[in-house]
């Protein structure tokens, strides 16, 4: 039996108009750039200057909590680095004298990190936050390891992530 | 079939005079050609951007004014390769024979009415050679050389099919090109292209009009001699990495750059002398003056005023070509390289041609009728060239032009009419045998 193939009609090919199409492009793009050349502002970000609000569930780089006098609200629970599913975090904790546990090594790798905001949900003393920013340039790869120092120090606003007691409102 | 009187190109100047004038009009014309092309560059980048709803290059300087410095000191810093297998000495010599004739060929071009000085009438042009536009043809033409050497010397297989693309392209579209200059030739009866502004002047009328399917085919062709869009085949990024100019780097690269804008430039001048009455300003007959046997001046009276006004009136026509140009280059998508062909073969080489004939014979009919050189004698000409003109858009606009790569819904039918009449073969027998 010949192989049976399933030929698609196709509506003819029309022989389309070459001269009037092309005038008809070259007054769309003339009437662009006359428009174009006074204000773009509503098309056009000026970057450096001008930036787009994010929303205030971006999850970017990390920022460490801390009490007033500068510690880390860290308590080195050790669910971070177990949740993570990139396995980004490295903790080794520690324990003062009156048996406070704290991170001796706090350090994110955020080449390996995949900005789930695991780590936040599950600090249970809200310690580690995913943050609000997109700039993360950095001239060696191994500016990319924060550690804890850098991620108490970070300057932009923690994330919002959502209320597991109320999902539906921000 | 002109009898205006002849006129005369280099002005009884003394001769410290006429040397002193001469490198003044060089260097003058020099600097605003250089600075010009450097401005298209971030001209085409800014409208090329307006065009897209982007903003274009704006952080240097006030507006980004200052980018084409910035792009010069870069070229000029960036290091530059050599590809070891390229032939050093072409190589290196491709990007200059390039530059050259593209700067050249704007020195017989004249940009504004003869400037009254306490020396005598100076004619506004750089170099007033009697060959005018031969000259013009024979330089352009040698760009091309520049661009196949730069092909072949790379050592490049994209470098060598830009060059071979080029060479074809030029060469194919040069006689769409050089029949469109012919009408010019029968109106003007010389080859200076001073001459050829005061035969629009005189005629009250410009070239355009009473030429307009040569102005129409002079037109494409430019776009093929300055190798921009839609026929930028020889650099066709998307199948040639940048064709030509791959292996070039920093300096040399820019000066390929250079030489383009150069030549649009030049070409926009040259349509705008051609065809928009040079540097005539419509509807004033205070312009209209040549400069004439003995430097003496026929027609109205020069004045300093006058020139500047009639240099303005020549920017602007150059300006709009230009800015054609680009409207083009940013619309129309690249044509392929057999579309090319079909279209300077095909359609304006032998359209060109008949063009011509029939030109000639209105010429011809007129001189025999005795019609006065003119008003009259050009409008006949608009209406015989309108008519053509008419007839040639509505042939290509049939769609003649750019069909698909064959009739593809034939090739369809054919198979599935062959599929039907195939008698189905029995396979027990068939294999048995």
């Amino acid at each position: 039996m010949a192989v049976k193939v399933r030929v698609m009609k196709r509506p003819e090919a029309k022989k389309s108009s070459y001269i009037r199409a092309t005038l008809k492009g070259m007054a769309l793009t003339f009437r662009h750039m006359v428009r174009a050349a006074g204000d773009r502002s509503e098309a056009v970000i000026q970057y450096p200057e001008q930036k787009k609000d994010i929303s205030p569930r971006w999850r970017g780089t990390h920022v460490m909590e801390k009490h007033e006098d500068g510690r880390p609200k860290c308590v080195a629970c050790g669910l971070c680095p177990t949740i993570c599913p990139a396995n980004c975090i490295k903790l080794v904790p520690g324990e003062d004298d009156q048996g406070n546990r704290y991170p001796i090594v706090y350090e994110i790798d955020e080449f390996r990190c995949i900005f789930c905001g695991m780590c936040q949900e599950v600090c249970p003393v809200e310690a580690i936050h995913v943050g609000q920013d997109y700039e993360n340039a950095e001239y060696t790869r191994e500016r990319f390891v924060y550690d804890l120092d850098r991620l108490m120090k970070q300057p932009h606003p923690s994330t919002l992530l959502w209320d597991p007691s109320d999902p539906t409102s921000e | 079939m002109i009898d205006g009187e002849p006129i005369y190109r280099i002005g009884e100047l003394g001769d410290t005079a006429f040397l002193i004038v001469s490198a003044i009009r060089v260097l003058a014309v020099f600097t605003v050609l250089m600075v010009t092309v450097a401005m298209l560059t971030l001209l085409e980048r800014k409208v090329s951007a307006w065009m897209q709803d982007r903003l274009g290059p704006n952080r240097v300087g006030p507006g980004g004014l200052l980018q084409p410095a910035a792009d010069g000191v870069k070229n000029i810093l960036k290091e530059e390769t050599n590809p070891s297998e390229a032939n050093r000495v072409f190589f290196t010599l491709a990007p200059m024979l390039s530059i050259i004739p593209a700067l050249v060929t704007f020195a017989v071009i004249p940009f504004a009415a003869p400037l009254p000085t306490p020396f005598g009438i100076v004619p506004m042009v750089v170099a007033d050679v009697p060959i005018g536009i031969l000259f013009l043809l024979a330089f352009s033409s040698l760009g091309v050389y520049g661009i196949v050497l730069a092909g072949w010397a790379s050592s490049n297989k994209y470098a060598l099919l830009g060059g071979l693309r080029a060479g074809a392209q030029m060469i194919s579209y040069e006689i769409a090109l050089g029949l469109s200059l012919l009408g010019v030739f029968f109106l003007v009866g010389n080859v200076s292209l001073p001459e050829v502004v005061w035969a629009q002047q005189r005629m009250h009328l410009w070239f355009a009009l009473p030429l307009s399917v040569s102005f129409f085919f002079f037109w494409i062709a430019s776009f093929a001699e300055t190798n921009r869009l839609p026929f930028d085949l020889p650099e066709a990024e998307s199948e040639l990495v940048t064709g030509y100019h791959t292996e070039y780097s920093s300096m040399k690269f820019s000066m390929f750059f250079i030489a383009e804008y150069a030549h649009v430039l030049t070409v926009s001048a040259l349509m705008a002398t051609l065809f928009l009455g040079g540097w005539d300003i419509p509807g004033w007959q205070g312009d209209n003056m040549a400069v004439g046997p003995g430097g003496t001046v026929i027609g109205a009276e020069p004045a300093v005023w006058k020139t500047v006004l009639t240099l303005l009136a020549f920017g602007a026509k150059t300006f709009f070509f230009i800015m054609v140009f680009m409207l083009v280059r940013w619309t129309v998508p690249r044509f392929r390289y057999d579309q090319v062909m079909d279209l300077g073969w095909k359609i304006m080489l032998p359209t060109a041609l008949a063009a011509i004939v029939v030109t000639a014979g209105t010429i011809l009919a007129l001189d025999g009728a005795g019609v006065e050189y003119g008003l009259t004698y050009g409008l006949v000409l608009t209406a015989v060239n309108a008519v053509m003109l008419f007839a040639i858009l509505w042939i290509m606009d049939r769609g003649h032009v750019l069909a698909g790569t064959g009739p593809e819904e034939q090739h369809r039918l054919s198979r599935e009419a062959a599929r039907r009449r195939a008698v189905p073969v029995e396979p027990t027998t068939a294999h048995r045998a």
